[in-house]
């Protein structure tokens, strides 16, 4: 058996080391590990309740207005109040167009590129990725950062600026929109619309979100665009077998509005056919191999306290567990649990009895969510009833405990409040990539990405082998956020 | 361009990356074309880097032993010395170095280096009280000279660290950083007190802000969400801080008064340590913190005079959510 150690791991967000053990010219174990330990909720504790909005978002850079909104939603569960709807469709379409600009980054810039390494120069599909995707010389880049960029005006109109701004509230948003602000929202949809019909998906967006089997993805992978290139470029390399795990899957809940949330909370169970409501209180975080002081396993009631010197430690993270065994949590998961008929396919497709979700099926959740997305921040635009108030005015949070739960990019988020006399007493953090790249627990059970790793033929290229990159950036990691 | 390539390396320490996710947003052809417009060769950056594990080990280790010319070297993030000088918070994955090592050894053979947002610059929020992985900027330790290189450095060039505060910058100032390096526009002189370009940090965020007029009148939201000033009650800092904050267009055209909330001061060393950053510290009703080198009883007299001026309609929009009187012609 030889050992691996894997690090710069880049073009993920923060900092990841994998150690490898190799037994035959495959994974036989994988330890994961972040190597960064900021000490947020040490910094959020003692500080009054409401600069949990100035500092908690601070966590991540790539997801700042999901902490904000998770942070604002902790703040509502121990104040009471309620943001009128204007101020709720506002939070959303700026959670939105977050959410479908950090897929699109990672969908170019982070993932792609790895498919215009030279490893591939063979492939027949190789010059024309190559010459789209190459990383930072590419030709997509030049076309994707402005569209990106113009995506992010959105920013500009409802928060003020991206990433750390304070406009979203536990009342709603700071600043109420004006008629023309509302019309430049529409027309940013709109051209970003036009961007993804061209560039990415070749297609008109309905057609896109209409594709229900894998059978009607096939057809549409013999079109034009980026999406299309991938989907051929996957089938080539079967990506649906790599980096499969079978773990139940788990959201939150994502866009909450009186009727609903666009993308509703639940837990899908490996092989069920629908999903269950999250069991509440059933999240423990275990530290047995983290550099942490051994505390409450209960985020309600846990205090964050660094251990360089752990024995065992092999991470700054700890292992978040929902009844005691890991969850897998991203696009994949919401879709899944939101009844994505595709997704549930290509979960269900494959080797293994149960199936499972993998590379493939993670990738596609998170492309196809781009194109859900685009529609309904669209229309939530239209929506806004700008004689309507988008804020509203109530009391502060000064004694109690409350849990704000929201779907990041990359998945589940979680925070934990507890504020006595006005100050933060404690807070936690539980973060996508905390669940998904978490180091063993004390039973020795490892993590989603430490399974999906094991089985993995590394070959001659060892610690290069681009099948380690691909399982890993499936994932789309987020690692300040996961030890933070 | 006709001179030879500039080597950029961008490394990310205790950061959370929202300085490059700022960087990204940048212009109408993207930041790479905007590099390669300046002729500086981008030689690694984490996020959107191929290189990756070994071949950046190799990257570095070209670097540090003079074979590979470092022209810029941007740092992101805090850098965190703790516990107890370790610097084992913050270890370069696929190492055993921490990245204090690994960031000192470089800077010394950089012609430039950058700071870029105010954790790389001061220590930013990671340096929060009670500071726990004792946690600080390239060059300052909050508004102390020092930090994890010391007082005395300076790069190869002869400049002490070029310090792009704000959490998060606007990517303006950190690709004009960059772009001025490039070209040789920028010196010593071109910097601040605290070693950040005066092309931004020489304005203060209030000029250009949209709330110009209820500032002028002393036409205060009582609120978030009101329309008024938000220096009186709102905790706002915009007249003490730096940063040409409102003459640039943030993400299209915000920013964050026009958005409807404080500045809180981003761009200042230990701007983390303020308390109830929405709320005005007063002493006997009076603001504690006045716009930057006015004299004090100046601003009271101004302040009592334009408040007995001030129009009925600027009186009722500070204290609406929207407009709720229009402006038209006095009698």
């Amino acid at each position: 058996m030889t050992r691996l150690v894997v690090g710069p791991f880049n073009r993920v967000e923060g900092d990841l080391e994998l150690t490898l053990d190799i037994a035959d010219g495959r994974v036989s174990e994988a330890r994961v590990a972040t190597t960064l330990y900021r000490g947020f909720e040490q910094i959020l504790t003692g500080r009054p309740a409401a600069d949990a909005l100035v500092i908690a978002p601070r966590v991540c850079g790539i997801c700042s207005l999901s902490q904000s909104m998770a942070a604002a939603a902790a703040l509502r569960a121990v104040s009471g109040i309620r943001p009128p709807p204007n101020g709720e469709l506002a939070a959303n379409i700026a959670h939105a167009a977050e959410n479908i600009a950090d897929h699109l980054t990672h969908f170019y810039l982070f993932f792609m590129p790895d498919f215009a390494r030279d490893f591939y120069a063979g492939e027949a599909w190789f010059p024309g990725v190559a010459a789209r995707f190459k990383a930072v010389a590419g030709a997509a880049a030049r076309e994707v950062l402005p569209a990106r960029a113009r995506l992010l005006h959105v920013m500009g109109l409802i928060a003020g600026k991206w990433p750390h701004s304070l406009s979203v509230q536990p009342g709603g948003v700071t600043r109420a929109l004006e008629l023309g602000e509302k019309m430049r929202l529409i027309a940013i949809f709109g051209e970003f619309r036009a961007f993804l019909e061209k560039v990415l998906f070749a297609a008109p967006l309905e057609q896109v979100v209409a594709i229900a089997t894998p059978e009607h993805l096939g057809e549409y992978a013999r079109g034009a665009g980026d999406f299309a290139a991938f989907l051929r470029l996957a089938e080539s390399l079967r990506l649906e077998g790599l980096g499969r795990i079978a773990l139940p899957l788990i959201s939150f809940g994502a866009y909450h509005r009186a009727e609903g949330a666009l993308f509703p909370a639940g837990l899908l169970a490996p092989g069920a056919r629908e999903p269950s409501p999250l069991p509440p209180g059933a999240i423990r975080e275990d530290v047995a191999f983290s550099f942490l002081h051994e505390n409450s396993a209960d985020p309600a009631l846990a205090v964050t306290l660094p251990d360089a010197e752990r024995e065992n430690g092999y991470s700054w993270a700890k292992a978040p567990r929902l009844a005691g065994i890991p969850a897998e949590t991203g696009a994949v998961a919401r879709q899944a649990v939101a009844g994505d008929p595709l997704i549930r396919a290509l979960i269900a497709k494959g080797t293994g009895a149960s199936g499972g979700t993998n590379v493939f099926a993670r990738v596609v959740a998170r492309v196809m969510e781009i194109a859900r997305l685009t529609l309904a921040a669209g229309e939530w635009a239209q929506a806004l009833q700008l004689k309507e108030s988008f804020f509203a005015h109530g009391p502060a949070a000064v004694e109690g405990a409350g849990i704000g739960m929201v779907e990041a990019a990359r998945g589940a988020l979680g925070h934990w409040l507890t504020v006595e006399k006005g100050l933060i007493r404690r807070y936690q953090i539980v973060a996508p990539t905390t669940w998904n790249f978490s180091p063993r627990d004390a039973h020795g059970v490892p993590g989603p990405l430490e399974q999906a790793l094991v089985g993995i033929e590394t070959g001659e290229a060892g610690a290069k082998a681009p099948a380690i990159q691909h399982v890993v950036r499936s994932f789309d990691p987020c690692m300040v956020c996961t030890a933070h | 361009m006709s001179q030879a390539w500039k080597n950029l390396l961008w490394l990310q320490a205790g950061s959370c990356g929202g300085c490059t996710m700022s960087m990204l947003e940048q212009g109408a052809s993207g930041w790479f074309a905007e590099l390669k417009n300046f002729g500086v060769r981008l030689l690694w950056h984490p996020s959107v880097s191929e290189e990756s594990g070994v071949e950046v080990l190799t990257i570095l280790d070209r670097i540090e032993r003079g074979e590979t010319q470092l022209d810029i070297f941007c740092v992101e993030g805090s850098i965190l010395r703790g516990p107890n000088g370790s610097g084992k918070f913050n270890r370069l994955s696929g190492t055993s170095r921490s990245f204090l090592d690994v960031t000192r050894s470089l800077a010394t053979r950089a012609d430039f280096c950058v700071a870029v947002g105010t954790c790389a610059a001061f220590g930013g929020v990671p340096a929060g009280e009670p500071d726990p992985t004792d946690a600080c900027g390239l060059h300052y330790d909050g508004g102390e000279s020092g930090g994890a290189l010391g007082r005395d450095y300076r790069s190869q060039k002869g400049l002490p660290v070029i310090n792009v505060a704000g959490c998060a910058p606007h990517p303006g100032w950190i690709i004009e950083t960059i772009q001025a390096l490039a070209t040789g526009d920028l010196a010593a002189e071109d910097l601040d007190a605290f070693g950040r370009p005066a092309f931004f940090a020489a304005h203060l965020a209030h000029h250009g802000c949209s709330r110009n007029e209820f500032y002028e009148f002393k036409a205060s939201a009582r609120v978030l969400s009101e329309r008024g000033c938000l220096m009186e009650h709102l905790g706002c800092k915009a007249t003490q801080a730096v940063g040409d904050c409102n003459q640039r267009a943030w993400n299209g055209g915000g920013s964050c008064t026009h958005g409807g909330f404080a500045c809180i001061s981003c761009t200042a060393p230990g701007f983390e340590d303020a308390r109830n950053f929405h709320a005005t510290p007063k002493i006997a009703g009076l603001p504690v913190g006045l716009p930057l080198d006015m004299p004090k009883a100046w601003f009271m007299t101004l302040a009592a005079l334009s408040k007995s001026a001030t129009p009925e309609r600027v009186r009722k929009n500070a204290e609406a959510d929207r407009i709720v009187e229009n402006p038209r012609r006095g009698k």
